[in-house]
C-alpha cells in the first residue's frame, strides 16, 4: 500500500509543476506589460519600476518562474490589485467558505443517491425506479445556475423558507448546495444502481440468500459493501468536481466563494487573485483525486497490483 | 472489397435495428433533430427580430402577441430563445470539433507510438485535467479574455483530454491486433496505419463521445455566458439571456424559465441519444 502511496504522489509532481506553470504563465500571456498588468492601470511610472523590480520583471522569465514557486510554496500569492491586500488572505477567506458548500452539497448528493440507486437496484424496473431514473436524467441535464434560480424563486421567493442570498447560517448554504449537488446526486444514484445490480447477482449474493439470510441483510450488509467500492471514487470525483461548479452557484445565490472570487478577479484584471484561485482549486482538486484513489486501493486491493 | 463493405453495412444496419428499439434514444434523437432544424430556420421561425425591443413592453407575461412574453428590453422572448439555438449550435459544432481533433490526433499518436512521447501527451492531458470541470474553460478565458470566439476555443480546449484519452485507449487495444500486424508486414507506413485502420475501428467510442460532449459543451459554454464570460449581450445566447433573467427574477419569472428550459432539454436530448448509441454500437456495455 505505501508503495502505491508513494508512486501516486510521484505522479502528482508533473502535474502540480504543470499547473504551476500554467497559473504563472497567465500574467504573460495576456496581452499587455505584467508589470503594467500588476501595478493597475492608474499606477504612475515610479509605482510600474518599483514593481517590475520588486517581482523580478526584469529578469529571465526562468527566474521569473522559480521566484513565483518560491513564494508559492510559503503561502505568498502577492498582493491584490484592486484592493492591496494579500492574496493568501482573500483565498483563505473564500476557500473555507466553498469547501462548506461543497462538503455540504456532497453530503446531501451522497444521501440521496445511495438511497436512490439502492432501491431502484432492488427493485428494479419498478415505479420507484423508474422515476428515480428520471429523475437522474433531469439532475444531470439541468444546468447548475438555472437550478439554483428556480429553486430561489420558488423556496425563497414564493415560500420564503430560505433566505435567497448571502451568508452566515447553515440555512443559506441549503439551497445552493442542493442547486450544486443535484447532478451528482443523480450520477451517484446511477453508479450506485448499476454497481449493485451487478453485485446482486454475484454467487456469494445467492448463497447468503439461500442460507436463509433476512433479505435486509442480505442487501445491506453483504451486497452494499461490495457495491459501494466504484461508488467511492464517483464520491471522490463528484466533489473535486463540486469545487469548480461552485462558482455558477455562488453567482445565483451571491456567495463568497474562491470560484467567484477567481470570476471577480478576471473581470478586474486583478491577475495575482486569479492566479492564487487557480492554483488553489486545481491543487485541492489533484488532492482530492489523489486521496480517492488512495481509498479506491484501500478498498479493492486488486488495484495496487495494477 | 465488396465483402469488406458488405460488413460493414450490416454492422450499421445492425446499430440502426437497436437503436431504434431503444426509446430513450429515440426520444433523444428527436429532440436533437428538432433543436437542429431550430437553429437551422431561426429566421423563419422566429416572429420578431431577436435584438429589437420595445420599450413600452418591457417584461410582458406570455400573451397571444408575444407567446413566452418579452425581456427586460422589451424583445420578444421566443425570436430569441430561436435564435439562441444557432449560437449554442454553433458553439457546440466549433468546441467539439477542435476537441475532436485535437484529442484523436493526440490520442492516436501517443496510443500508437506509447513511451516517451505518449508519457508526455498524457501528463499534458493530466495537468488539463486538474482543474475540475468548468474552472478550466473558466481559467482558459482568464488568459484569452471573454468573447464569442474564446469561449467556442475555450469549451474545445476543456474538451481535449477526455477525446485523448478515449482514443488513446482504443489504439492500445488495437494496435496489436492482427488485421494491423498484417497492414504492417505488407508494408503499410505509420500514417496509413493510424488513418485507415485504426481510426475507422475507434468510430464507435468517438462517436458516442462526440454526442455526449455536445451536451457538456452546451452545460459549460451557457454557464461561461451566465458568469459573463461568455457570449456577451445583446447575442441572444440562453446562459446570457438567464444571467440578464436573474435581476427580474420576482418581477418577472417568465424570462428565467424558458431559456434554463432550452438548455435542459437540448442537453438531455445529447444524453439520451449519446447513451442510446453507446448501446447500440457495443451492446455489451448495456447493464
Amino acid at each position: 500500500m505505501s508503495r502505491y502511496i508513494l508512486k501516486r504522489l510521484l505522479m502528482l509532481l508533473p502535474v502540480l509543476l504543470g499547473v504551476s506553470l500554467i497559473s504563472f504563465s497567465l500574467l504573460h500571456m495576456v496581452p499587455g506589460d505584467p508589470a503594467v498588468l500588476l501595478a493597475g492601470e492608474q499606477a504612475d511610472e515610479e509605482f510600474i519600476k518599483r514593481v517590475r523590480s520588486e517581482y523580478g520583471l526584469d529578469r529571465p522569465l526562468y527566474t521569473q518562474y522559480f521566484q513565483f514557486i518560491s513564494h508559492v510554496v510559503r503561502g505568498d500569492f502577492g498582493v491584490s490589485i484592486r484592493n492591496r491586500e494579500p492574496v493568501i488572505k482573500l483565498l483563505r477567506e473564500r476557500f473555507v467558505f466553498t469547501i462548506q458548500l461543497s462538503f455540504l452539497s456532497i453530503l446531501i448528493a451522497g444521501f440521496i443517491g445511495l438511497i436512490a440507486g439502492v432501491i431502484s437496484a432492488t427493485k428494479q424496473y419498478s415505479l420507484f425506479d423508474n422515476l428515480s431514473m428520471v429523475g437522474a436524467l433531469f439532475g444531470i441535464s439541468m444546468p447548475i445556475f438555472w437550478l439554483g434560480l428556480l429553486l430561489m424563486l420558488f423556496f425563497s421567493v414564493q415560500l420564503r423558507w430560505f433566505p435567497a442570498g448571502g451568508k452566515g447560517t447553515l440555512l443559506h448554504l441549503i439551497l445552493p448546495a442542493i442547486a450544486l449537488g443535484a447532478a451528482s446526486s443523480a450520477v451517484i444514484a446511477r453508479m450506485t444502481r448499476a454497481s449493485m445490480l451487478e453485485v446482486i447477482r454475484q454467487d456469494y449474493i445467492r448463497t447468503a440468500r439461500a442460507n436463509g439470510l433476512r433479505e435486509f441483510i442480505v442487501t445491506y450488509k453483504h451486497a452494499l459493501k461490495n457495491a459501494m467500492i466504484p461508488v467511492i471514487t464517483v464520491f471522490g470525483l463528484e466533489f473535486g468536481y463540486m469545487l469548480g461548479g461552485a462558482v455558477l452557484t455562488e453567482t445565483v445565490f451571491s456567495l463568497p466563494g474562491v470560484g467567484r472570487l477567481m470570476v471577480e478577479g478576471i473581470f478586474q484584471r486583478d491577475y495575482p487573485v486569479v492566479q492564487g484561485s487557480m492554483l488553489l482549486v486545481a491543487t485541492t482538486f489533484v488532492v482530492v483525486n489523489l486521496l480517492t484513489d488512495i481509498a479506491y486501493a484501500f478498498f479493492d486491493p486488486r488495484i495496487r497490483y495494477e | 472489397m465488396n465483402e469488406a463493405k458488405t460488413i460493414k453495412t450490416g454492422q450499421a444496419a445492425e446499430v440502426w435495428r437497436r437503436l431504434k428499439r431503444n426509446r430513450a434514444a429515440i426520444v433523444g434523437g428527436i429532440i436533437v433533430t428538432l433543436f437542429v432544424l431550430i437553429a437551422l430556420f431561426a429566421p423563419v421561425l422566429a416572429p420578431y427580430p431577436p435584438n429589437e425591443g420595445d420599450l413600452t413592453k418591457r417584461l410582458n407575461p406570455p400573451s397571444g402577441e408575444y407567446l413566452l412574453g418579452t425581456d427586460s428590453l422589451g424583445r420578444d422572448q421566443l425570436s430569441r430563445v430561436i435564435y439562441g439555438a444557432r449560437i449554442s449550435l454553433q458553439i457546440q459544432v466549433v468546441a467539439v470539433a477542435i476537441a475532436l481533433v485535437i484529442g484523436t490526433l493526440l490520442g492516436m499518436v501517443g496510443g500508437y507510438y506509447g513511451g516517451k512521447l505518449d508519457n508526455i501527451i498524457m501528463r499534458i492531458m493530466d495537468i488539463l485535467l486538474a482543474f475540475p470541470g468548468i474552472f478550466l474553460a473558466i481559467s482558459i478565458i482568464a488568459v484569452l479574455g471573454p468573447g464569442l470566439t474564446n469561449l467556442m476555443l475555450a469549451a474545445g480546449i476543456y474538451s481535449v483530454p477526455q477525446f485523448a484519452r478515449i482514443v488513446r485507449g482504443s489504439v492500445i487495444s488495437l494496435k496489436e491486433k492482427e488485421f494491423v500486424e498484417a497492414a504492417r508486414a505488407v508494408g503499410e507506413n505509420d500514417l496509413n496505419i493510424l488513418f485507415r485502420y485504426l481510426l475507422p475501428n475507434s468510430m464507435a467510442p468517438i462517436i458516442v463521445q462526440t454526442t455526449l460532449r455536445m451536451a457538456t459543451v452546451l452545460l459549460t459554454a451557457s454557464g461561461l455566458s451566465f458568469l459573463g464570460l461568455g457570449v456577451q449581450p445583446p447575442t441572444p445566447e440562453w446562459g446570457a439571456m438567464l444571467s440578464n433573467a436573474r435581476a427580474y427574477l420576482i418581477t418577472a419569472p417568465h424570462v428565467a424559465t424558458v431559456p434554463g428550459l432550452a438548455i435542459m432539454f437540448v442537453v438531455m436530448g445529447f444524453n439520451l441519444f449519446g447513451d442510446g448509441l453507446r448501446d447500440s454500437l457495443d451492446p455489451r456495455l448495456r447493464d
